[in-house]
């Protein structure tokens, strides 16, 4: 119990001073996670648009392949991108795994599907008369698409959040393809927050788990705070 | 200048319009009025291109809308549509009202002039920078109808506008219908389920029932001389019996409704099947007489079975072999001593008798 009250005081401690290392890890936690982010959410929202949109053979099926692909393991996504970069693996020869890049490009897989499907669900979430009232002021197809998207932004904001929310969070593929490198210059090194309470709790190192621990925590409130006050302006 | 031709809408196995036919005329303002679900918002669906008919066709000065999509957007675009339900985009009052102006194209000035117009016409002058989603729903209403407006229709479709609304928001949507026709000239197509909003504001009235027309005409047709049963039911005539013409001379006849033999003026014959629709107004409530007929028209002699009040006048309800409605203020119930069991004569003049052929139901 004593080790604990001790770990959460030597916590504060390390976040109230922006222990270096601390702010390193949470920095290349933020920026690859963002990274990530960005990417899938200009895959996913075009995707969910054109799903959504769309008439075709199958669209139900895809939709409920999707929402099933919200559950998707984070060490499952892990396990596949590091077989496709792994020096066997088909696109061995870019030299990948153990970086940055490559936990980018799993954690983009990793949220795909989420925002995808809640992009589609923002897009059902339009008031049914504004659909008609946009067709018969007369609206383009394109003028249509456009104020549909627009009328839902901030559920696909919302989209956005949640699937930052789960690329910070997940912990599996970052370990699988980063490998929690601590290198000596800041770019090469795969070490973020999630990965790295793994490893000091392993160790027994409690206080620093908890400070990390905390300064996820203090992001994910951010994140939502900020979309919290764009959402009620 | 919109022309209904035998229109039918199925949705899945369910007939909702079955051979609509009738035509709206430039200028007027027309309102199709019928109970629940008997295909109003339907039909001005079809008419908005917001829905295909499976079968007739609905023509606006000639042309077919239906029959080339390629003229679609150009023919939506000379109709604009306020529906039941108030709704509005997520954004400012103004850029609620310029959505339509946009969509066209239209430079900034004219949208912000023509914006502020409207908001001026539909009381809303210096909620432009509101936000729309902050609004009652009787203002949202008329923001959706300065929405519609603002584009210049030719024809102005409105679905219920007024279901959902207070009292007052429902008078001001009906004044700003009446002087979007008069000073704009627009032909407008509404829907309504009160038969009263019916008469205050159109021109003419199509009463739809079962999926078609069952009359086309002005209000005071509509509601003074009903083409049948069901529609003097619906624009409230209580008094509905059914019966037969016994003896008909010189355009007056007599109806045997088996308790009674009724005076009307009709022109059936002998032998046929009618209904008489007696307007509970029309029906006068006298203490008992004895003797002779003094008015050349009916008078039943019955008892009182209810006195239920209705606004400012009281319903009564006698029985004279059949049960009769008619309507009297409470002073009137007052001096008359009227209550359950009383002993009255309920009178009327044949004149106020509209007698219509027996329908099949």
């Amino acid at each position: 119990m004593y080790e604990i009250i001790e770990g959460f005081v030597e916590a504060i401690r390390l976040i109230v001073t922006l222990d270096p290392d601390v702010m390193a890890i949470a920095a290349r936690s933020v920026i690859i996670s963002l990274t990530a982010t960005v990417l899938a959410t200009l895959f996913a929202v075009p995707l969910g648009a054109a799903i959504y949109f769309g008439t075709f053979r199958g669209r139900k099926g895809l939709i409920n392949l999707i929402q099933t692909l919200y559950a998707l393991p984070t060490v499952v996504v892990g396990l596949l991108i590091f077989l496709l970069i792994s020096r066997v693996g088909p696109f061995g020869s870019l030299r990948l795994l153990f970086t940055p890049t490559a936990m980018v490009i799993a954690q983009t897989v990793l949220i795909l599907p989420i925002m995808t499907g809640l992009t589609i669900s923002a897009l059902s979430g339009v008031d049914p008369v504004l659909r008609d009232t946009l067709r018969s002021l007369g609206a383009t197809r394109l003028q249509f698409l456009v104020n549909i998207m627009k009328e839902a932004r901030f559920a696909i904001l919302a989209a956005v959040a949640i699937g930052f929310g789960r690329a910070i969070s997940e912990v599996g593929a970052a370990i699988l393809v980063g490998g929690n490198i601590m290198a000596s210059s800041f770019a090469s090194s795969t070490r973020v927050l999630t990965t790295a309470i793994s490893l000091e709790t392993s160790m027994g190192n409690i206080s620093e788990s908890i400070a990390l621990g905390i300064v996820l925590l203090i992001i994910a409130l951010g994140v939502n705070l900020a979309i919290t006050t764009v959402q009620h302006r | 200048m919109i022309e209904f031709e035998d229109v039918s809408k199925r949705f899945d196995d369910k007939a909702v319009l079955a051979g609509v036919t009738g035509r709206v005329e430039q200028g007027e303002i027309f309102a199709v009025i019928g109970p629940s679900g008997a295909g109003k918002s339907t039909l001005l669906r079809l008419v908005d291109l917001l829905d295909t008919p499976t079968g007739g066709a609905i023509r606006i000065d000639g042309t077919d809308i239906h029959a080339d999509k390629g003229q679609s957007l150009s023919i939506r675009r000379m109709m604009g549509m306020v529906f039941q339900k108030p709704a509005v985009f997520n954004t400012t009052v103004a850029e609620n009202i310029a959505v339509g102006l946009r969509f066209r194209a239209a430079d900034e000035r004219a949208i912000r002039e023509k914006v502020e117009d409207a908001l001026e016409i539909v009381g809303l002058a210096g909620y432009g920078e509101r936000r729309a989603r902050t609004l009652s729903g009787g203002e949202m209403q008329r923001v959706a109808l300065a929405r519609a407006m603002v584009i210049e229709p030719e024809v102005l479709l409105m679905d219920e506008p007024t279901a959902n609304l207070d009292p007052v928001s429902v008078e001001k949507i009906e004044d700003l219908v009446i002087r979007i026709n008069r000073d704009l000239g627009t032909t407008i197509v509404f829907s309504t389920h009160d038969m009263y909003q019916g008469q205050r504001l159109a021109h003419r009235i199509g009463v739809l029932m079962d999926g078609a027309f069952a009359q086309v005409g002005t209000p005071r047709e509509v509601f003074t001389l009903p083409a049948s049963r069901n529609v003097a039911r619906f624009v409230g005539i209580e008094n509905v019996v059914d019966g037969v013409v016994v003896a008909a001379e010189d355009g007056m006849s007599a109806v045997d409704i088996g308790s009674a033999r009724i005076r009307t003026r009709s022109p059936f014959s002998r032998g046929e099947r009618v209904s008489l629709c007696i307007r509970s107004e029309d029906i006068r409530i006298a203490p008992a007489i004895r003797g002779r007929r003094v008015f050349d028209g009916n008078i039943l002699p019955g008892t009182v079975t209810s006195v239920v009040p209705r606004g400012p006048f009281s319903r009564v309800t006698v029985d004279c072999g059949f049960p009769l409605s008619s309507v009297l203020s409470w002073k009137a119930v007052e001096d008359l001593d009227l209550r359950e069991g009383s002993q009255v004569t309920a009178s009327f003049t044949a004149a106020s008798v509209h007698v219509v052929r027996a329908g099949e139901d």
